[in-house]
């Protein structure tokens, strides 16, 4: 088991650090933990930072996460590393349309330790 | 698409929906708090000393608001226990969580509904803090309101719907 380098990008600090907690919680042993308010921010981060995971809100100021998703598909960036949306827009539609930007996984707020861990564990492979 | 006409039939407002906006509320504080809600009693406080005022705008086929008011003292027990932290330590992080928890009640009400969550979006959250302000809302097509119990102190989630 490695130690994973996490991305959250929601624009709740406070929903960042109980994503964080919730992987901890989950079993995984996180290395660095980087956090963006949106998903600009969080192209901006991965142009200096790499990752194994990332997790993303849907609903956010400036650049959404599905938007996020799709430039980072467009443009290569972060190439393989899974990305599991986290959000309160529990739709099928947003579920689709977030999965075939690009996303491996889809957990609906409010969600439970054990959730993350059945959603993030597998998108991992070897690496948790 | 299904017709606003149609949905609103399986769904009628003010009496059915008092139920899973309650139930939405619970959830949201039980699981992501780990607190339990209990109805408010009939000789105990009725409404919230109200200081954080929470929204989060839906539109689509369910239009308006929805609002989540609570004291200082229900906003810091909410930050406190979602991040884990002593009282003194949320001072910054308090009009986050409470807009976080409305924001959840919200995606959790709207997804209990059949045939509304596709067709509805959901805002970024807004907080107001402090007492002395009025909200004229353009709502018109009715409103409905549940009064719960956190840690002893009155929240009141309240959805006002536009036709």
């Amino acid at each position: 088991m490695s130690k994973i380098r996490t991305l959250i990008v929601d624009d709740s600090s406070v929903m960042r650090k109980i994503v964080e907690r919730s992987l901890r919680q989950a079993g995984l042993d996180l290395d660095k933990v980087l956090e963006a308010g949106n998903g600009a921010e969080a192209l901006g981060l991965l142009r200096d930072n790499s990752v194994d995971l990332i997790l993303c809100d849907i609903n956010m100021p400036v650049m959404d996460g599905l938007e996020f998703v799709r430039q980072l598909q467009q443009t290569g960036g972060a190439a393989g590393v899974p990305i599991v949306m986290i959000t309160t827009e529990g739709s099928e539609s947003h579920v689709v349309q977030a999965l075939s930007c690009g996303a491996r996984g889809y957990i609906r707020k409010p969600f439970t330790a054990d959730q993350v861990k059945e959603h993030v564990i597998p998108v991992l492979g070897g690496k948790a | 698409m299904i017709p606003t006409n149609e949905v609103l039939a399986h769904h009628p407002r003010e009496e059915n929906w008092q139920p899973f906006l309650a139930l939405a509320t619970q959830e949201v504080f039980e699981i992501m708090l780990g607190s339990k809600l209990e109805p408010v009693s009939p000789n105990g406080p009725q409404t919230p000393v109200t200081q954080f005022t929470a929204m989060v705008g839906l539109a689509g086929q369910l239009c308006g608001v929805l609002s989540l008011r609570c004291s200082t003292q229900s906003a810091t027990r909410m930050a406190c226990k979602m991040l884990g932290l002593g009282p003194n330590e949320v001072d910054q992080h308090m009009w986050d969580a409470v807009g976080e928890v409305c924001n959840m009640v919200a995606g959790n009400f709207k997804n209990k509904l059949v045939g509304l969550s596709e067709h509805c979006m959901l805002s970024v959250p807004t907080v107001i803090t402090g007492a002395d302000y009025c909200l004229h809302s353009l709502a018109d097509g009715g409103s409905l309101e549940v009064v719960l119990i956190f840690e002893g102190e009155p929240i009141v989630v309240a959805l006002e719907l536009h036709t």
